[in-house]
């Protein structure tokens, strides 16, 4: 069964939500952020730091095919196993600002579950751009395919 | 249907998708867009007509000056603008889904 992922963007606002369900027991979805070598393959990421405790820390870079590191980090705030993490995180050397994470994981049945991504940013303009940045990517893709396509036909 | 041809026109270039940003947080003035471009005036108030004529901006009278917004009555450009994010993290937990559906049958083994 197809399990589609939900975004509520209302305008104007400096938060949003990230809703989904999946066919897991909820303790496995947990794992799946709490545990640094399952992070590392879900998220496509090296995991260097990853304390999963209230007061503990992450940092995770990840390399793109060009070999360009981005650096990600935050805090963790509060860790409630199989129900909740509220942590912060940060693109290290970008404008965005630093963003608050509450992840609620809720049981709906033995095995299924779903997860409620709770994110508040600086501001509403920093929300947006932030929301633009895989559509800005998209669109430049595309615009980048054209122009290889056009500059074959040459 | 034409509209969404249109609409896709309309972002596939880079500047009238900057245009588009720009005024997504606040209605602006047509000089006020063209400052923000290297772009000759003229350039931009071609660009500002398509964007009108494919319904993305609207025109608003404020005393002597003509204000470019964003069309707020279509939401669907809003949609537009989210599906790349919302298909980002489909393809996450997608992912997390997939792998975590390993571990689960590694548990049961």
């Amino acid at each position: 069964m197809e399990r589609k992922t939900k975004i509520n963007a209302e305008n104007g606002k400096q938060e949003l939500e990230i809703i989904r369900e999946f066919d897991l027991p909820v303790d496995l979805l947990f794992r799946a952020y709490a545990e640094a070598e399952i992070v590392a393959q879900w998220m496509g990421t090296k995991v260097l730091k990853l304390e999963s405790k209230k007061h503990g820390s992450y940092q995770f870079e990840t390399t793109d095919r060009k070999g360009n590191k981005y650096g990600f980090n935050g805090a963790i705030h509060e860790f409630i196993p199989n129900r909740k993490i509220v942590r912060t995180f940060e693109m290290d050397g970008t404008p965005y600002g630093v963003q608050l994470e509450i992840y609620q994981f809720v049981p709906i049945t033995d095995d299924t579950c779903a997860l409620k991504m709770h994110v508040i940013y600086e501001s509403s303009e920093l929300r947006d751009q932030v929301l633009k940045l895989p559509f800005a990517q998209g669109i430049n893709m595309a615009h980048n395919r054209i122009q290889d396509i056009a500059a074959k036909m040459k | 249907m034409n509209l969404r041809r249109d609409v896709f026109q309309a972002i596939a270039d880079p500047t009238r998708r900057a245009i588009l940003l720009l005024v997504a947080s606040q209605s602006m003035t047509a000089g006020a867009i063209a400052a923000n471009f290297d772009t000759a005036r003229p350039t931009v108030s071609k660009h500002l007509q398509i964007l009108i004529e494919c319904e993305l901006l609207r025109q608003q009278q404020n005393g002597r000056e003509i204000y470019y917004q964003l069309n707020p009555g279509k939401m669907k450009e809003v949609a537009e603008f989210i599906e790349p994010f919302r298909q980002m993290w489909d393809d996450r937990f997608n992912k997390l889904e997939h792998i975590m559906k390993q571990y689960k049958q590694k548990e049961t083994e």
